[in-house]
């Protein structure tokens, strides 16, 4: 066998083929979806999703499961615009204050987060479950219900101003990853995602402490949601309290699309980009190729189980939970 | 009726059973001893069918048969009662013995729990227990649930037709001496329905149940033994009984170690159900050897001096500090390495690379503000994939698809790279094959040249014997009795099992 068609290097690009794919796919269908222009709309969409995406998938490759994605989006989104009109409304003068304040927050829900689940020991699954309804609460609760706006051009411009034809917001979104990246393999806390992930007794048995991880965890997966919520009102122009409806089912999708193990220690940012690419073509494919509005649902989720069959190594386990 | 013929079976490196034969003739009830190890276990998963034999053939009155899962064994008339014990606590006694057979009380896809408390209550009588069917397995004491375990193999006899081979895998290690005895009872009753194979440590018991009894040692039969055909003394060495050769423990690389520089040091350290008045030094250089039956608490000191228990009274001192608080980063940070026992689980990380294994318990040295180093990582990985000859294609290697022995290596060199001269080895040599085996020795040696104390718990007496400076014995979480091993002055395996049992 040819030494680069090993199963290991089908299993790794794997996803990335049915990206491809579907790209080639949709491109059949409709020659339109292949432009620059679609393509730009394409990462406008998958932006503030890639960033939540990424923040979950730390938890993910720890083994375990960070569902407060859509309250904390809310919450942070709707804080920010408050922040932002606090503090002069616009960004040239005060309004970028509210940036880091509003990554510190994201920082302090996932801290809860993480306190909540490591030292209440109440599974991750349930504790983060909870913690982001509470987000979606406050939310509700400081807007009363209503739409925060902002328009401020220096703000907006995230959106506006293109490089290349692509949105100032898809640039940042690049770096923000980059970071990602770095922090997965490049510091001690990335590794010990992994280690915890891939062995948790075992990390344990070699000195790390596994609770902090966990919680370092939950911390840094709260930043990367604080930057969806900045993202999302940089691309709505307002924030509500549902401003981070439909993130749980597009983030955990996508980082399982793109091959990240739900049991932990396998697959990474990498993994999650294609993952948020593929689940963003399947979206946008669906409406460049006209398919009626009420079937689009529907076919989302059967493409994502194609998705995930095509793309995800299922042979080493034997139970799937 | 049920024979093996010369089954073989091989794993990756290990030659787990050579050609053996194996013959159980009905209503008999026969013994197999032999150290861990020795392919007790393989070989019982060949006959309940978890593993398919690689040669050789397997014969029921005759025919040959070949079981793909233990599922057809059972449909043959072969059972398992299994040691750790297989019921599921949170369904019901019923629910456990008739767990895949359901469809016999199923009638329009509804269960007719009332005939299957009649029939569960029938099979428990066969094991004389009395309890309500509907009980929560959970609820019942250890000696119940073995019980309940012998009484759901028993099914078997309504479903086959032939005769039943039930195989019991220590079924008397968790059971008190009264209900040993009335276990054995009801065994004895049962053999006019069944033939049984009797696997325990204990070697009394089986020498009292069996009417003959097979001595399995590396692999192969060794001897068959009839009842009152051997003494306990005799079939022991029958087990162990092999030249044991200076030259494969490296004996001649065995030094004095160096008394004056205590690493380690227990004083009365006790954890409640698990050991008592712990007491033992360990010194620079020295290999220390703990020896005892499983459950002696042999595990249980080394996970308390690497901080995974807090012993409820007694204090431990490393290298002249006393421990006050029990956790693994401050074990780790004293100089205390770990090589447990089950590798896959707690040794390697698989899917983790070999520098990245190495580092797992001292990144704070490889990175700076959280930054790791990953040149100077690959760095210390090439050099010891070097210095201990790691057959890996590179350090970016998956640990997950190196053998055993490199495994094993990849852990070693983890702790000795990050400097650790108190080294714990929980069957380092386990699953290995003899060449790792021997590479293990060397580095242990190595260790003792380096002034490294290493605390040991061999996988046999011979490998204790060996290597080690001194042996402590342990029976039931108590030190029975302490030996001193200057090669040429070595206690026998005699008078280490004399304290054992």
């Amino acid at each position: 066998m040819n030494r680069y068609l090993t199963r290991e290097n089908a299993i790794r690009w794997a996803p990335l083929m049915v990206l491809i794919g579907l790209v080639i796919l949709f491109t059949a269908i409709n020659p339109a979806f292949f432009s620059q222009r679609n393509f730009a709309r394409i990462t406008v969409a998958a932006a503030p999703a890639l960033m939540v995406a990424i923040g979950v998938t730390f938890i993910i490759v720890m083994g375990s499961i960070d569902l407060s994605m859509e309250g904390t989006v809310g919450l942070t989104a709707v804080l920010f615009c408050f922040l932002f009109l606090a503090t002069g409304g616009t960004l040239a003068v005060g309004g970028w204050v509210a940036m880091p304040l509003i990554l510190l927050l994201g920082a302090a829900i996932g801290f809860v987060n993480g306190l909540v689940h490591v030292k209440l020991r109440i599974p991750s699954f349930m504790a983060s479950l909870a913690i982001g309804f509470v987000g979606t609460g406050a939310a509700v609760l400081v807007t009363g219900g209503d739409i925060v706006k902002i328009d401020d051009d220096t703000f907006r411009a995230l959106l506006t101003w293109r490089i290349a034809g692509f949105p100032l917001m898809v640039y940042v979104v690049g770096g923000f990853v980059l970071l990602a990246w770095f922090i997965q393999s490049h510091t001690t806390l990335g590794r010990n995602f992994y280690a915890v992930g891939g062995g948790e007794e075992l990390a344990h048995a070699s000195g790390l402490n596994v609770r902090r991880v966990r919680i370092m965890g939950f911390v840094l997966a709260g930043m990367f949601y604080a930057v969806a919520g900045i993202l999302q009102v940089a691309k709505l122009g307002q924030a509500e309290s549902v401003s981070g409806a439909n993130f749980m089912f597009i983030s955990i999708t996508s980082v399982v699309v793109g091959g990240v193990a739900l049991w932990g220690g396998i697959g990474g940012v990498w993994n999650t980009v294609v993952g948020v690419l593929i689940v963003n073509v399947i979206n946008n494919g669906m409406v460049v190729i006209g398919l009626p509005d009420f079937l689009q649902d529907g076919v989302l989720g059967l493409l994502v189980i194609v998705a995930v069959v095509l793309s995800t190594d299922r042979r080493s386990i034997s139970f799937v939970k | 009726m049920y024979a093996l013929k010369a089954v073989d079976k091989k794993f990756p490196g290990v030659h787990a059973l050579k050609a053996v034969d194996f013959e159980i003739r009905r209503g008999e009830i026969v013994g197999l001893v032999g150290e861990n190890g020795a392919g007790k276990s393989t070989l019982m998963k060949v006959i309940y069918g978890a593993y398919q034999p690689d040669g050789g053939a397997i014969t029921i009155d005759g025919k040959a048969v070949r079981f793909q899962n233990p599922r057809q064994a059972m449909e043959k008339g072969i059972g398992m009662v299994f040691q750790e014990q297989s019921l599921i606590p949170n369904l019901t006694v019923m629910e456990n013995i008739y767990l895949g057979y359901e469809a016999q009380f199923v009638r329009l896809g509804v269960i007719n729990w009332k005939a299957m408390a009649a029939a569960a209550k029938m099979q428990l009588a066969k094991v004389k227990l009395d309890i309500d069917p509907a009980t929560v397995t959970s609820a019942l004491s250890f000696a119940q649930r073995q019980l309940v375990e012998l009484a759901k193999v028993l099914t078997l006899e309504e479903r086959v037709d032939g005769d039943l081979v039930i195989l019991l895998d220590e079924p008397t290690s968790v059971l008190a001496e009264d209900e040993v005895k009335m276990l054995f009872a009801i065994v004895r009753e049962l053999t006019k329905r069944a033939s049984f194979i009797f696997v325990s440590h204990r070697m009394d018991e089986v020498m009292k149940l069996s009417d003959r009894i097979y001595v399995m040692k590396d692999g192969a039969v060794v001897d068959v033994v009839p009842q009152g055909g051997a003494t306990v003394e005799e079939i022991q060495h029958k087990m162990v009984g092999r030249n044991v050769d200076r030259e494969y423990y490296r004996e001649q690389r065995q030094k004095p170690f160096d008394a004056s520089k205590v690493l380690l040091e227990l004083d009365g350290i006790s954890l409640p159900g698990r050991i008592s008045d712990i007491s033992l030094k360990l010194h620079a250089g020295e290999v220390l050897c703990l020896v005892g039956t499983e459950g002696s608490g042999r595990e249980a000191i080394l996970r308390t001096i690497y901080g995974m228990r807090t012993p409820v009274s007694g204090a431990l001192k490393i290298k002249g500090q006393a421990v006050g608080a029990f956790n693994p980063q401050g074990a780790v940070a004293a100089g205390v390495g770990y090589v447990p026992r089950e590798r896959k689980i707690e040794g390697i990380v698989a899917g983790m690379n070999v520098f990245e294994n190495m580092t797992l318990s001292q990144m704070g040295r490889y990175s700076r503000a959280g930054v790791l180093n990953v040149a100077a990582e690959k760095a210390l990985a090439r050099d010891w994939i070097g210095k201990l000859s790691i057959k890996a294609h590179s350090e970016l290697a998956d640990c997950g698809n190196l053998s055993g022995g490199n495994q094993q290596k990849v852990v070693l060199s983890k702790w000795r790279s990050g400097g650790s001269d108190i080294m714990l080895l929980d069957h380092p040599t386990r699953g290995l094959d003899i060449g790792a085996k021997e590479d293990v020795y060397e580095m242990i040696r190595d260790m003792s040249d380096d002034g490294v104390g290493v605390i040991l718990v061999a996988d046999t007496l011979e490998e204790a014997i060996g290597l080690s400076h001194s042996i402590i014995v342990l029976k039931d979480g108590a030190i029975q009795q302490r030996f001193d091993c200057q090669p040429g002055a070595k206690p026998s395996l005699f008078d280490l099992l004399h304290y054992m049992i």
